[in-house]
């Protein structure tokens, strides 16, 4: 209970991260810290105390993790690759433009 | 069969385009045009000779069992929304033909164009959470790309806004997906939907339940979530514009929280009073921000936070004429709006300015866009016989049937507003006597047809309403999402183990 709470600490480091922060680099960083705790929280839920690598074996039985949630974490790591390339990507180019990372300067849409 | 060519026919032209046609970019162009044409046709075939098959279509990928397999499931709603997205989407890739000359990287446009329609046909096939989630985050980081096209400072910024707001929600999603998962052991829809009904101890669906009304609420720029919209759709060129705001919200939004809450979670009424607390402050909201717009597509943003509003109360309302509104307007609006952000652009292309004040007279210099704005304009505020009246008649009725008149009326009073407000850009723009504006070049013939094509249809689909024409077509959809159990019924007995 104790790590899932943890998790979700870190999930909500994430978020606050996210909403407060005014620095371009500091938001990209925030997303990523939420993608690493929703990581971290599929790899426990297929946690199992005392459990082995899930192989099957012949006449062999015994407790295993379970291995969906591992093929998930992959999944989501490679797409949180992508956004993160494409923020960056986008941050550079609005450098160029604006000449600041500040989210406050950076206001030529009017809301 | 049928099915997989959905995901596979875009995704491989994507590809194709990025291989061959770096150099050629009139290739590109005809190669995406083609893969267009042919997901219509095969999404036609496919919503036609689907009572043939029991009104369910299935594939399991690789040849497995359910609870081990990826699921491709075609029903009524996901036909539906397939055609939708390959009309619109043949139309945009038309009209792109010509209007993307303005820009360089043309092959780049092409691939993502067709990379977004990879990501939404597989969100509307899918009948896994994660897959759902897979597809989504396709369509999503295409998008964020096309905004960003035209690399000026705003489109940047608008994209920014976009991806910040889109990752976090995707996060929250998935966050609900692993929560699911943890309590059912089991990604299928269906299956979630049925060991979810057998749970006692239910408090930590809710939890799922907040997550993904937030996340897909983003998506579909449903009210406190609608902050990126008004930005990020007139960023992009006008065909993407179109294809964000006439499919995109719908597929990742609305279709995404009809098929979780209507069919795999039964509808639970505090989602239902949610999503109706929504969808009339998106109507509201929506409205009056929109009245104070000068800018042409900025304002058709807000107009889409507005209409959207409409489409989402049709399905709150939960009774079948409320859901056959909410069904009909997300059709109409598909139509009009797609054809009112087609006419922004082909204005944009042929003055280079976007803001209505600067414009003025265009109606003799632009005979066509006018005509057809004019034609979108009346179907959108809902005036006889376009289609646009029908569908909101039929959501206002709905609202008064199901005990609702208050919000009846702001739906009423809302679309007067509605009115108001394209009036305004319509006398402003085509209508007005000062000619403040020179028009620059010609509106190409490809433009044009796109155009004509569209507001045709606006016409025309105002036919659906025929009961003959409506029993046909819509009335299965309707059964569909009405229906709590159909759905998980007509899965389970392709469950097995290994």
């Amino acid at each position: 209970m104790t790590l899932y709470l943890m998790c979700f600490f870190l999930f909500l480091v994430g978020v606050y991260g996210a909403i407060t922060k005014r620095d371009l680099i500091k938001i990209i960083l925030a997303i990523g810290i939420m993608g690493y705790s929703i990581n971290l929280f599929l790899v426990l839920i297929a946690y199992r105390s005392e459990a082995f690598a899930p192989i099957l074996k012949e006449g062999v039985k015994v407790a295993m993790v379970d291995p969906l949630p591992q093929a998930l974490v992959l999944t989501s790591i490679v797409i949180e690759l992508g956004i993160t390339a494409l923020m960056a990507g986008l941050a550079i180019k609005i450098y160029e433009k604006y000449d600041t990372l500040d989210i406050t300067k950076i206001r030529r849409l009017k809301g | 069969m049928i099915l997989s060519q959905f995901i596979f026919v875009p995704l491989a032209a994507a590809f194709l385009i990025a291989l061959v046609a770096r150099k050629k970019e009139n290739i590109a162009a005809w190669i995406c045009m083609l893969a267009s044409l042919w997901l219509f046709v095969v999404s036609i075939i496919a919503f036609f000779r689907l009572p043939d098959f029991g009104g369910m279509i299935m594939r399991t990928t690789s040849g497995w069992k359910i609870p081990f397999t990826i699921p491709l499931v075609l029903d009524n709603l996901s036909a539906f929304m397939l055609i939708i997205i390959s009309l619109i989407g043949v139309i945009s890739a038309f009209y792109a033909l010509q209007y993307i000359n303005h820009f360089t990287g043309r092959w780049n446009f092409f691939a993502l164009f067709l990379l977004m329609f990879t990501g939404m046909n597989g969100v509307v096939l899918t009948g896994d959470f994660f897959n759902l989630y897979v597809f989504m985050e396709i369509s999503l980081i295409s998008a964020y790309s096309l905004v960003a096209f035209g690399t000026e400072a705003e489109e940047l910024e608008a994209a920014f806004k976009y991806a910040t707001m889109g990752a976090i929600t995707s996060t929250m999603i998935l966050f609900g997906v692993g929560i699911l998962y943890s309590f059912t052991s089991t990604l299928n829809m269906a299956q979630v939907g049925e060991i979810v009904q057998q749970i006692a101890h239910k408090k930590l669906v809710f939890l799922v339940f907040g997550l993904f009304i937030t996340g897909f609420g983003l998506k579909a720029a449903l009210v406190p979530f609608h902050a990126w919209l008004p930005d990020a759709h007139p960023s992009a060129p006008a065909p993407i514009s179109a294809m964000l705001s006439g499919v995109l919200i719908k597929t990742l939004g609305v279709y995404t929280i009809v098929r979780i809450f209507f069919n795999v979670f039964g509808a639970p009424p505090v989602v239902l009073t949610i999503l109706m607390l929504l969808a009339v402050l998106s109507i509201v909201i929506g409205g009056f921000l929109s009245v104070v717009q000068w800018d042409f597509k900025r304002m058709l943003g807000f107009s889409s936070v507005s209409q959207i509003g409409y489409v989402v109360l049709g399905f709150a309302l939960g009774t079948p004429l409320g859901i056959l509104g909410g069904i009909l307007h997300l059709l109409f609006h598909s139509i009009f709006k797609s054809l009112l952000f087609l006419n922004s652009g082909a204005v944009e292309y042929a003055t280079g300015e976007r803001d209505i004040r600067k414009l003025g007279g265009l109606s003799q210099d632009l005979p066509v866009t006018s005509t057809t704005t004019m034609i979108g304009t009346l179907s959108i505020s809902g005036i006889p016989p376009f289609n646009g009246f029908f569908s909101k008649l039929v959501i206002i009725l709905a609202c008064f049937q199901a005990g609702n008149p208050i919000v009846g009326f702001i739906a009423a009073a809302v679309s007067i507003v509605t009115l108001a407000y394209y009036l305004k850009t319509l006398k402003h723009a085509f209508y007005s006597k000062n000619k403040a504006k020179q028009i620059l070049e010609k509106v190409p013939i490809t433009l044009k047809a796109a155009m004509i094509i569209l507001a045709a249809l606006c016409l025309v689909s105002s036919l659906i309403l025929i009961p003959a024409i409506r029993n046909a077509t819509v009335k299965p959809i309707v059964d569909t999402v009405l229906n709590k159990t159909q759905y998980i019924d007509k899965i389970m007995p392709y469950l097995g183990s290994i």
